[in-house]
């Protein structure tokens, strides 16, 4: 079985959870983008949470389908179309062979998640189907898919159709977007001032947004305190001596616009960071469209842990609600 | 100097063993890294050391942020206490400098580099003191590099190197980044020399035939792992002509090329002696005496 690309949308990749263990030789985790909704949409059509989907930004692709299959979209709001006809998101639904699985535009959010019964079974590198375009590997040929592609689908099974996540268990971000911060790192590199007017400040996402990193604009400048570069460390007030940046860090080139990098980081540089948003909000980065307002909250490590909690609370509700 | 602790939100504890880049802070980077392979701490997922600093990536559904931060800690003790010495691999790695292509993007770049009318080899050679880009290219394949962090991007090297601080080449990024470079290009930023081929601001000084990241895993040397280089490594360069340039590249894709390679034992407190004979000696043992 494999499905026909007829027309790849904006950036279509194939995604699973991710490749853990290689960011020390500047190989990212990679993976959706929106863990969460990968997840619900492989459990939708009976795949292992951990399957390979396709992870499709602002624009959905155009799929002709080989042999019957069932199929879910979770994430963003861009309805799925099969023939024409609109299906409902979060929800599993068939696909007949010879049927065409098309997007209307996107009304909220960014990325949907597609998950096909059998998961999208390309070739598994290090570990994981994801696709890493910037090192050309995994996914398809290492690289986004493009029309004329035939996707191999695996052995699935098609007895959960009309199975659906209840609305509760559906995560979106909210608009504006709160994001929570815990700061750090060399977070004391910002003047007090600096440190206020960060949480304090209305940004906007960037049109710079992707899978390794989201830029944003519009708050106050910030400044450094003063001092002698350290020797290694470059030049510029921001720079320090190139190390290591956990995903969900925030850096701030020149103290003017702040990336949160994600699922693709580069696993280092010269940048300071100030902070990084804590894993239970990770998922939502990836459903903002550039200039979505958004405020960053700041919280410490008990809070963090907590929301965590929460996280893993919905988690084993949707395994239970879809078991 | 003990070390600074902190947290990159729930799921990783950053190290900083200096804020300045220095051969003891790269080793005690490395071996707290090795230390906290070695003690396979439950819940560890990932641990990346750095020039000068390290990143442990940890599940704290399995391991509370407060314990891990303890068990490194104690690692870190542990790690001031043993002997500074490091088994390793010394690797020659043939550089075309002042090669055509990188000269030609240099080129096309000037507007953006802080010295419009010269070469970045010219840049460089002046700015650190040297009287021609020949003694420059000298020093910059004379003494060894260690091999101090691999990332930004699959496979690449960052190198520092293995001389006294005074000896240190430095030099500032481009003013803004060029949007080119070409593949495998040897670059320089900082006190830090690496081998890359994206887009960026580093001083670009020559080119190698070989490549150091392969996800195909054609390429002869590298069907084992797809990444060449290893924090600890350590490089020395081979300042290479057009001909051998063209000779090892034709190597390259017949899947003929091999770097020469030799297992190493490194003693920080020998080094710090005589860096000079130290030095001496590694090559020497790279070419088999």
């Amino acid at each position: 079985m494999a499905i026909k690309v007829l027309h790849y949308g904006l950036a279509t990749t194939v995604q699973d959870l991710g490749r853990p263990g290689y960011f020390h030789l500047g190989i990212p985790i990679g993976g959706a983008m929106d863990r969460y909704a990968m997840r619900a949409a492989n459990l939708l059509v009976g795949n292992d949470e951990g399957a390979a989907g396709l992870e499709a930004v602002f624009m959905g692709p155009k799929l002709e389908f080989t042999e019957d299959a069932l199929v879910a979209v979770t994430g963003a709001d861009m309805p799925a179309k099969v023939d024409g006809e609109e299906k409902p998101g979060w929800t599993a639904f068939k696909v007949k062979a010879g049927q065409v699985l098309a997007f209307d535009f996107l009304k909220s959010g960014a990325r949907i998640c597609i998950a096909v019964s059998g998961g999208i079974v390309v070739p598994v590198a290090l570990g994981s189907r994801s696709t890493y375009p910037i090192g050309a590997l995994g996914g398809f040929e290492g690289r986004a898919i493009a029309a004329g592609d035939e996707l191999p689908v695996g052995e699935g099974n098609l007895a959960s159709e009309g199975k659906s996540v209840p609305e509760e268990l559906r995560r979106m971000p909210s608009n504006p977007c709160e994001l929570r911060v815990l700061p750090g790192l060399y977070w004391d590199r910002l003047t007090d001032a600096a440190k206020e007017s960060f949480f304090a400040d209305e940004w906007k996402v960037a049109p710079e947004a992707d899978r390794m990193g989201y830029r944003f604009k519009g708050g106050r400048h910030l400044d450094f305190v003063e001092r002698e570069q350290p020797f290694g460390a470059g030049s510029d007030p921001s720079n320090i001596v190139d190390s290591c940046y956990p995903y969900g860090s925030i850096q701030v080139p020149g103290g003017t616009e702040p990336i949160i990098l994600h699922r693709d980081a580069v696993s280092g540089g010269g940048y300071f960071m100030l902070g990084t948003v804590i894993s239970a909000d990770m998922d939502l980065i990836g459903q903002l469209q550039p200039h979505t307002p958004t405020r960053f909250v700041k919280v410490d490590m008990d809070e963090a842990l907590a929301a965590r909690a929460e996280r893993a609370k919905m988690l084993a509700a949707l395994r239970e609600s879809l078991g | 100097m003990p070390a600074r602790y902190t947290f990159g939100g729930d799921e990783h504890l950053f190290v900083e063993c200096s804020d300045e880049m220095s051969l003891d802070a790269f080793f005690k980077s490395l071996s707290m890294a090795t230390g906290i392979k070695d003690s396979a701490i439950k819940g560890v997922t990932e641990i990346c050391p750095a020039n000068a600093s390290l990143q442990v990536k940890f599940n704290p559904d399995i391991i509370k942020p407060d314990d891990i931060l303890k068990e490194v800690q104690a690692i870190e003790g542990a790690a001031e206490k043993a002997e500074p010495v490091l088994t390793t691999r010394i690797v020659e790695i043939p550089v075309y400098y002042n090669d055509p292509w990188t000269h030609e993007t240099l080129m096309r770049f000037r507007e953006r580099h802080q010295d419009p009318t010269g070469t970045d080899l010219e840049y460089a050679a002046r700015i650190n003191d040297f009287s021609s880009v020949d003694d420059f290219i000298a020093a910059h394949a004379g003494a060894p590099w260690f091999v101090s962090m691999v990332g930004f991007v699959s496979g690449l090297p960052f190198m520092y190197q293995m001389v006294e601080r005074q000896r240190q080449i430095e030099v500032p990024k481009y003013l803004r980044p060029r949007t080119d470079t070409p593949r495998l290009t040897v670059g320089y930023g900082g006190c830090f020399s690496c081998i890359y081929s994206v887009p960026g601001g580093y001083q670009m000084f020559g080119i190698t035939p070989m490549p150091i990241f392969d996800p195909t895993q054609q390429t002869s040397y590298l069907k084992d792992f797809m990444v060449f280089f290893r924090p600890g490594d350590i490089v020395k360069f081979k300042p290479i002509d057009r001909d051998q340039y063209d000779a090892a590249v034709e190597e390259v894709d017949k899947g003929l090329f091999s770097p020469p390679i030799r297992e190493v034992k490194f003693d920080l407190r020998e080094f710090s002696k005589d860096i000079d004979g130290y030095n001496a000696n590694l090559e020497g043992m790279l070419n088999g005496h």
